[in-house]
Parts: structure tokens; sequence; C-alpha cells
């Protein structure tokens, strides 16, 4: 399986998620936000950091890089996408995922081992952990705070899209949200850095069955969607 | 404006107002042989101010131990390396930030940030962990909350952006930081032990070229401003205005650059910007330097050759290329959206020479503005009577659990977590002990090796015994390493002092210093950078003496890494060291007192290596299940922190005392016990069947040790044959140790948390 990890300008957590992908012996590619081909690879990830410097607003110049367009065609096509955080912030800005990211509700940076809740296995990215576990993974952002109209949370709780809640909210986020799929189900955002959790050392291995999740599904060339 | 003539520098003492005295400028006026005009005057100024120059202190820095087997490289360039082993070098410094934290406190401690951070990768360093100093004053004063709130959030708004994991750090409060708070950060990269890169402008006719952010009117006098007194008298205009994202774009760029091999040289344009950069390559290169300052990307229009030379427009660097690789730069460069300009060429002639319109604007000798810069032995005097010896011992004391809370809930002492969830500590995922460790513990890539890394400084000690002081930073911050499963391998510092004109600051200074070295001599840790902060007093209070110290140690392998929590119930709690009952030097009597009072605690460096080779070998032979030193607090903060580190209680035995103590003696002997302050002491958790061989290598080693207690249940105890001095849930201990500095921040409580 072929894994690109999308770097734009100011990405930070792109060599930890080529880290952990390595981890499972899996081919990974760093690809530069002026690429426009992604038809080689079978999952993108786009990492955390800061693209553009998070100026205007964070993701919202990210939106417009060319390597965007190469990301909206694989999600087009089924393939798995997954940003965590500055990534998710991304997908919000790209209209790839639905709502928005604001300023954490007390406005500080919050850097800490949560506990999140899986909600639903039956997905790609979550079908190597059982329902309803309580898993460790760390966060760190600024601006976590999903917000969305009060239609499309609804519509994310009916379709059970809202895959991962935080056990205690730690940045404001309606309904608890941490990670949410899009409509097909293919393309994960989420703030929470699963890459950071994938050995016992790092304080949780958590994460592993995220990746492990994603690697089966494309192994098995599930077709999402 | 017009810039004013030769002459009139002369006649109108004009240079004054740039912080060269009439000496100095007299000096320039006999080495040159001519009036030097406004630009020279303005090289001058800057490169000779204390920050550049450390004229005050620079005599007393060279007797610092700086050599060692595993030194790759000294103190002289943009950052120390030691040998980690394994092919890897280490490049590590710290820098203050104080003056410019004062004033603006998030971009002061932003760019200190920045700062440092270029000074790592400049050593062709790929940057891996952050650690921060700081100091203010007490946080019952709203302005002291703005200073620190902002601080922390400029340090976290720098660091999470390129994406480097803050990883340990020290915050103390007190009220002689008030108005003078203190941040220093320090910042540790890794490079191929043989892939070192240099800030030298060698091989005539090399190009240099300016690289990063282009040059505007922010900063102009920085470095003299950081050499004055009362910077609140000064303008905000001198604080630069960091840009972290540009900052990141600079350091991926520059370390890609430095990867093709054809950098000569590349220096950090950071105090004096331009002036420093090109100067110091120059001389380090004994070579000199020409620059074309009209090909400087500017910001604004209009900008005059001293603006552009005396700014510090922040995220700029300085590269000498080798002739013919131009166009290397200029690719990379242009990949990461950086403006590049070859602004000038390496000579062989000794001078810096600038150029602008066609006219020569500027032509001196690089050795008289660097190496000639004046070197002063200022008056050194003892005060006549040592501080806090006249203070008496307290007549009443607190019940020892009243005293212990507020010991934990002290900001000084408190959870820090408040300030570190504030920085990403994670980003690399390479973070194996994060903030909150005696020391912080990194993997390395391509080692089995882990890096362990502390800083820590404690100007109390400092203040009422510099020497004493000085020595018991370095062996505190070694104590740190060697409780985390390391082996210390060098330090780095940052030298916080008041005004170094005034003869008894100099003596705080001289034998800070030669503390300092003496401790570095026997812990074997050789000094391989560092910076020195004097006029650090605001209307005239000058801070206590703080010299901090960065150490970064290895450990060689993973199951040496040691935590400072209590693991497991019914192990035996071993104190090595001595039961010192004296309250000398310690936070409690300070507290009680008002002030510092009585001597810095009791500290012998013999005494200190035996314990901490002693622990070194019981760890490694994996006798050592988690383990503490006894610093702010006392033993019994050691107890509580081991306690709630781990969730875990403990049953602790102290010596009864002679049945004839008066209720005031008894008193004080239980404070002194539980209080006192003496160093080279470290809490060891050990498997009951280990402790009879700890015990003998202590005796071995002559090291003092017993077995003080057991871990288990869920309070701290500790009592005597008569009485319970301490008998407290820890959950009650741990929530005051918690809440101490969310408390007094007020921030907003999220939801359940």
């Amino acid at each position: 399986m072929k894994w690109a990890v999308v770097v734009f300008p100011g990405s930070n957590c792109d060599d930890d998620a080529v880290q952990a992908v390595q981890s499972f012996g899996d081919e990974v590619h760093k690809v530069w936000h002026q690429e426009r081909d992604l038809s080689l690879y079978d999952a993108i990830i786009l990492p955390g950091g800061f693209s553009y410097g998070d100026y205007l607003r964070c993701g919202a110049i990210a939106r417009f890089s060319p390597v965007m367009q190469g990301v909206r065609e694989a999600a087009a096509e089924g393939k798995l996408v997954i940003g965590i955080c500055n990534g998710f912030q991304v997908l919000t800005e790209s209209g790839l995922l639905p709502g928005a990211l604001l300023r954490n509700d007390h406005l500080q940076f919050r850097c800490e081992l949560v506990d999140l809740t899986v909600h639903n296995v039956n997905t790609p990215f979550t079908a190597a952990y059982t329902e309803g576990q309580t898993v460790k993974i760390p966060i760190a952002h600024g601006e976590g705070r999903y917000v969305a109209d009060e239609e499309t949370l609804r519509t994310l709780e009916r379709e059970r899209r809202i895959v991962f809640t935080y056990r205690r909210n730690p940045n404001g986020s309606a309904l608890d949200i941490a990670g949410i799929l899009n409509e097909r189900g293919n393309v994960l955002g989420m703030m929470p850095h699963p890459e950071r959790a994938v050995a016992d050392w790092m304080g949780s291995a958590d994460g592993r069955a995220l990746f492990a999740s994603m690697r089966r599904c494309a192994k098995e060339a599930i077709h999402v969607g | 404006m017009v810039e004013p003539k030769a002459e009139q520098i002369r006649n109108e003492r004009l240079y004054r107002g740039m912080g060269l005295t009439d000496a100095e400028y007299d000096c320039i006026v006999a080495q040159l042989g001519r009036l030097p005009n406004w630009v020279e005057t303005g090289l001058f100024s800057v490169l000779w101010s204390e920050h550049c120059s450390y004229k005050s202190s620079r005599r007393y820095l060279k007797r610092f131990p700086t050599n060692g087997p595993q030194v790759l490289q000294g103190p002289g360039e943009n950052a120390g390396v030691v040998d980690f082993g394994d092919g890897i070098g280490i490049a590590f410094k710290m820098e203050s930030h104080n003056h410019p934290s004062a004033i603006e406190p998030y971009q002061g401690a932003a760019t200190g940030v920045g700062g440092i951070l270029r000074d790592i990768f400049t050593m062709g360093a790929r940057p891996i962990a952050f650690l921060n100093s700081l100091r203010f004053g007490t946080l019952d004063e709203a302005h002291t909350r703005y200073l620190f709130a902002n601080v922390v959030a400029g340090i976290g708004g720098y660091g999470n952006c390129v994406g480097i994991p803050t990883v340990a750090g020290e915050a103390v409060f007190d009220e002689v930081y008030r108005d003078n708070p203190l941040v220093n950060a320090m910042c540790v990269g890794v490079l191929p032990a043989d892939g070192m890169v240099r800030g030298t402008a060698s091989g005539v006719g090399n190009p240099v070229f300016v690289v990063g952010a282009r040059t505007g009117r922010d900063g102009i006098h920085g470095a003299t401003f950081a050499s004055a007194e009362d910077p609140h008298e000064k303008e905000r205009s001198a604080v630069q205005v960091g840009d972290p994202f540009f900052g990141k774009l600079l350091m991926e760029a520059c370390l890609e650059l430095i990867a093709t091999g054809a950098v000569v040289g590349i220096q950090d344009m950071g105090a004096a910007g331009l002036t420093s950069s090109s100067a110091e390559m120059a001389s380090r290169a004994d070579g000199g330097i020409e620059l074309y300052l009209d090909a400087v990307p500017v910001r604004e229009d209009g900008m005059t050759p001293y603006e552009m030379m005396l700014s510090e427009s922040q995220e700029r660097m300085l590269v000498v290329m080798e002739r013919g690789k131009e166009a290397v730069a200029e690719a990379i460069f242009a990949k990461w959206g950086l403006p590049i300009a070859n602004i000038g060429r390496v000579t062989d002639d000794g001078r810096l020479r600038l150029w602008f319109r066609g006219e020569c604007v500027a032509d001196v000798p690089v050795s008289l503005l660097v190496d000639e810069a004046p070197v002063y032995d200022r008056p050194v005097a003892a005060p006549a009577a040592l501080p806090g010896r006249e203070v008496a011992l307290p007549e009443t004391f607190p019940a020892p659990e009243t005293a212990l809370r507020e010991l934990l809930g002290h900001p000084s002492v408190a959870d820090k977590r408040w300030i570190y969830r504030q920085y990403d500590t994670t980003v690399k995922a390479a973070t194996r002990v994060g903030p909150g460790g005696d020391a912080a513990v990194l993997r390395v890539p391509g080692t089995n090796r882990l890096l362990a890394l502390c800083c820590d400084g404690n100007g109390r000690y400092v203040y009422l015994n510099p020497r004493k002081g000085g020595a018991m930073a370095v062996a505190e911050a070694a104590r740190n390493i060697v409780c985390a499963g390391g082996q210390p391998l060098a330090i780095t510092n940052c030298l916080n002092f008041g005004n170094p004109e005034k003869p008894e600051i100099m003596y705080q200074f001289a034998e800070a210093t030669a503390g300092m070295s003496e401790a570095c001599l026997a812990l074997n840790t050789p000094v391989v950078s560092g910076n020195v902060s004097f006029y650090n007093e605001s209307r005239s209070a000058d801070i206590h003496p703080t010299p901090v110290i960065g150490m970064v140690g290895v450990i060689e392998d993973e199951r040496y890494v040691t935590p400072n929590a209590f693991q497991q119930a019914d192990h035996a709690v071993v104190l090595l060291g001595v039961e010192d009952d004296s309250l000398d030097g310690s936070l409690y009597w300070k507290t009680l007192a008002g002030q510092p009072a009585g001597d810095a605690p009791a500290f012998d460096l013999a005494a200190e290596v035996n314990l901490q080779n002693l622990v070194h070998r019981l760890i490694r032979e994996g006798r050592v299940v988690s383990a503490h030193d006894v610093s702010d607090g006392g033993l019994a903060v050691t107890l509580a922190e081991l306690c709630i580190g781990g969730g875990m209680g403990v049953v602790v035995e102290a010596p009864a005392g002679a049945a004839d103590l008066s209720a005031s003696q008894a008193s004080l002997r239980a404070a002194g016990w539980l209080f006192s302050e003496a160093p080279s002491r470290i809490c060891l958790e050990v498997r009951p069947t280990d402790v009879a061989e700890v015990l003998a290598a202590a005796a071995e080693a002559g090291v003092p040790a017993r077995q003080i207690g057991w871990t288990g249940g869920s309070r701290l105890v500790v009592r005597t044959t008569c009485e319970d001095w301490v008998n407290v849930p820890v959950a009650e201990l741990a929530q005051v140790y918690q809440d101490a500095l969310p408390n007094r921040m007020q921030v907003p409580v999220t939801p359940g948390a």
C-alpha cells in the first residue's frame, strides 16, 4: 500500500505521519503542495502544522494550493483521505468536510493526552477499534473547536459520521466532536494526533488501530461509498 | 533626516546617545586615525555594546572549563556542540530575552525562541527541542500575570508553529523579578558529528547572501537597549516582531542548502543584525567583507545604510556560498518562496566596507570592531555584610501540614501544567519524557541512546552565597540528568545579573561564575555556549543574580530511563544524602521571613559527585524504580511530588529527636527535617529485594543512606516514634499542587475539565 503525506509550507507533523506509516512497513512519500497528481496513492494524509502560517484562518490558504486538486480527485474516487489537526482545518476550509474549526473557547493552545470515545467502527478508519472504546490520543492545537449549524450537527449524528468525541471536552467543540467523516465515509478529519500515539513509549499506542483500519480497508480494496 | 557629520558627532557627543562612552569613542578615533562617520559610529556602538562584546564579563567567561573529549565545538560559534556517540552531535545554546519581554512580553518571548532556533540550525543541526527558564514577580499583581501569560503564549506561539517540541523548563516567582522578568530560551539540535557548519566568511571572492525576511526599521539598536538600565524608559520600537511561519520556512531552506555542501559559512542575524553577522563572520576567517547595501531587500523605501546595518528584523540569515554555486542557493530559496539577495563578497583585506549608491559609506577594520572591542576589568567589591545572615529564625512555626500545603501551592513549586499544556510537547513524535520529569528525555533518530535535557537555576541561593549558589546550579542540573537515568555531558548557560557598573554586582558575577567553574570541573560538564545578560534591574533594584544552567546528557539505553513518580506499592523508599535539618536558604524560611534567609544550603561538591556516581551506577544495575532529587521546598515536597505523580501514598519514619527538646526546638527540628533544601540528596524507590544492595553500595561510596519508608496507601505520612508530622491524603495535596497556577491565573475552566 502506498501513502502520500502532503507537505504545505508550514506543515510540521509530516515527518511524524511518515514515521507512523513506515512503522507498518508501508511505502510512503511526501508530496509537495505544488504537485497536483495524487493518482499513484492509495491513501492521503494531510498532516498537522501551520500551513501557510495559518494566516487569514487556519487552512484558509492551503485550500487554494495545487495539491488540493489531487486531494479532491482522490476523495471523489473513494480513496481514503485523513486530515489531522491542521489537515482537518484544511478539509473543512476546502468543503470536503462540513463545519469549521474555531479558536478554543479558553483561547489557549492546548497540548495533552486526551481520552476519546470511538463511536462508529463501521468505517475505514475505525474498523480495528471496538464500538464505544475509549482511546488515548494527544491533542495539540489552538483552533480545534468544531462548530456547524444545527442541521449539519443533526445530520452528522444521524448518519453516524461523528467518529470520535472527547470524553472531557478540551476546547468547547460542539457535541464534544473530535473527528468527523464526510458523507461517503472515505474522508476523515480529526483534531487529535493518532500519529503521535503509535508506540507505548509515546504514552499510548492507541493510534495504531486507526492506521491499521485504513490499511485493512485499502488492502481489501474495499470501495467506500 | 540628514545624518550628522563626523565633526558634529564628536562636538555634540552624539555617540553617547548610541551607548558609547567618551573613552570608547576616543579609542575608536585613535585606532581609526580619523573621526568615524555616522554609519561607522553606529557599527561600533552595537558591536561594542555589552550585549555583543561581553566587555564586562569576558575576562570571567575565559575561566570556564570548555574542553573535554565530548566537546566538538566550544564557545565562540553560534552554538556549542557535544559528541553524543554513534556519529551524532548535539548542538545547543541558551539565550536571554529579558529586556524585550519586560516591554512587549509576547513578541519579546517569541523572538527569543526564534533567535535561539536560528543559532542552532545555523550549525547545520536539525532543531529537536526547546526548553525555557522563566522568572517573574508574584502572581498577585495583575501586571505580572499579564507578563507571565503573554510570555508563555509567545513561547508557545513561536515554538508550536515551527513544529519543535518544548520539552522542559522551570518557572520561579519572586518579587525581585517584578519589573525585570527573566526569559531564557534554549534550543537543542542534532547533526552528523562531522557535519558542522561554522559562521565563517572565508574564500576571497565568495559571494555573500542575505536570505529570509526583508530588512525593516524594527529593532534598531536592540542590542544597545539590552545593555541599558531600565528598559521601560526605552522605546517599544526597539522590540522586534517575530514571524514563526517565516522562521520555519527559513529553517527548512537553510537546512536544505547546508545539506548541498555548497555553504562556506552561515550566521543568524540576531542582535545588531547585518553588522554583527558580517563583522563576526569576517573576523572568524581573519578576512574582510564588502557589502553593497543597495541590494539588501528592504521593507520600505528610503532606508539608510545606518538603518539597514542596525536593523534587527527577525528571520534573516547571512550566507557565504562557494563561488559558482549561487544558483544552488537561489533555486532552494525560490522553492521555499523566500527572498534571497547577493549583497557582497568576501575580501582578504581585513576590512568591513559598505557601499551605498556608489559611495563607500563605511570602511573600518574588522578586528577593531570585533576583537579589539574594549574589555573591562570592572571594580569588584564584596558587600559589607552578606545578605540573609541577620534574619532571625522564626519564633513560631505553622503546623507542618499547613506549611507543606503552602509550599506545594507556591507557584515556584506547584505543578507547571498550566504553562506547558500551552506548548506542543509531543510534535516530532520523539518525546519519551516531557515536562514534569526531573529532566526531559528524547529519542534521537539513528541511535538507541536517548537525550536528557534540563535547565535549572536558583537565584535565591546565589544571592545568599554567590560562589556556592553558582556551583549548586550546575550540580542541580547534573543531578536532574542523573535522576532521569543519564550521564551529564556539557552545559550552556544564561548569566542573568544586575548592573555590572556596581562593584557588588560584579562581585556576585565573579563569585558565581567561579562556583560554576568548580562544579563544571568536578562534574565533567564543560561550558560549550552561553550568554550574559547584565543590567537586569529596574528602578535601581537589581534582580537576584540568576545563572541558569541548560544541561545535556546521554542515556545509554531505553531501560535506564527512570521516572520521578512512585511506581508500585510496598517498595522501599531510600534517602541518599544527609538528613539535614537546617533551614538555610530554604523557600520555607523565605516565605516565613519575607526575604531570603540564612546562608545558601550547605553544599559539598565532592559529596555531590559521589552521590551522582552512585545513582548513575544503581540505575544501570537496574536497582532504581523511580528517583527524584530534593530541591525547592525540601524533602517533604520531594516526597509529595513522588506521591502525586504516582497517585500513591508513602509512610516515612523521621528520626526521633532528643526527648528533652522544648516545644519550639521540636517544631524547628520538624520543620528542618521536612523543608531543608540541603542539596546532594535523592529519594529512590527500590524493590524490597534490592534494599540491602543499595544501602551497601551507598556505604561503599561514602554516601549517607537510610531506608526512610515504604510506598503504598493513599496518604503521605511522615512520623516519628512519638507523633505524626504529616498525615494527609495524597489526593488533597495533588489538588493544591495542580490548582495553584490555574487558580491564580483564573483561566476559564473548560466544561468537565
